[in-house]
């Protein structure tokens, strides 16, 4: 347990060039962070929202306002990369996709795939006029 | 039979024989999460601006509590994995470490629990 093993260097930092595999692999962990922060947040929307009309309207004002609006685009497009890039995991546990092309080719998939999705999301919900 | 040396494991090198638990609650909340994110999504999208009525209308359907439920149930349970290996990685400071590590379990397990009596309480209290 005390001993001082040899460790490989860090993947950000002067030792590797960026890459779409390492990036993507940081940012599943950066949206995982902000998720799992992100999602007490949800908590206490939902506590807000049990306790009745006045403790939820604190909630409303801030879910209305323009940081409020950017940070559920911003936990949207976390959860969507997150979703997708977990699928792609999810294969590679089962141990398929693991050659360099394909990796590269399911990497760029699930960047636009994260983008789209949340935009055409957003977009249907607010043309259909979202909920009162 | 094993051919790994007993000092080995008396030293506390190589694998601590209890990993798959946490690999195997990963990929488990994973697949739940993976299936009703996307309503999440939507719901975020359609309802974050709604009135408190709406949304009180929304989690008397028992389908919509009851996903809910256990959305959040899978949610902190994976995230509450997922911040664990994170803190594992990078923090290596030992108090700190395993100050962090009780936090995490604690405050997700908080989570869940506050989470799931909102959701009972809107879905059942009218």
């Amino acid at each position: 347990m005390s001993q001082k093993r040899p460790m490989s260097p860090f993947m950000i930092g002067p030792y590797y060039r960026p890459q779409i595999t390492s990036m993507m692999s940081i940012m599943h962990r950066a949206t995982g962070v902000v998720l799992a922060l992100g999602s007490l947040a949800l908590v206490w929307v939902l506590v807000s929202l049990s306790m009745g009309e006045q403790a939820f309207a604190v909630v409303r004002a801030c879910l209305a306002s323009p940081v409020g609006m950017l940070a559920l685009v911003v936990f949207s497009f976390c959860l969507m990369y997150h979703l997708f890039n977990g699928v792609r995991h999810l294969f590679w546990d089962g141990g398929k996709g693991f050659d360099i092309p394909t990796v590269y080719r399911s990497g760029y998939a699930v960047v636009v795939l994260s983008l789209l999705s949340t935009a055409a999301v957003w977009w249907f919900a607010v043309s259909t006029g979202g909920a009162p | 039979m094993t051919l790994r040396d007993p000092l080995a494991t008396a030293r506390g090198l190589g694998s601590a024989k209890s990993g798959f638990g946490h690999w195997w609650a990963q990929r488990l909340s994973a697949v739940v999460l993976a299936l009703l994110t996307p309503l999440v999504v939507y719901g975020l999208a359609k309802y974050s601006q709604s009135d408190y009525a709406v949304l009180k209308t929304q989690f008397a359907n028992p389908f919509l509590s009851g996903a809910s439920v256990l959305y959040v149930l899978a949610l902190f349970w994976h995230a509450r994995h997922g911040l664990q290996v994170v803190v594992e990685d990078y923090i290596h400071k030992p108090g700190l470490e395993t100050a962090l590590q009780v936090a995490i379990k604690i405050v997700y397990s908080f989570a869940a629990v506050a989470a799931v009596i909102a959701i009972m309480r809107l879905a059942l209290v009218a």
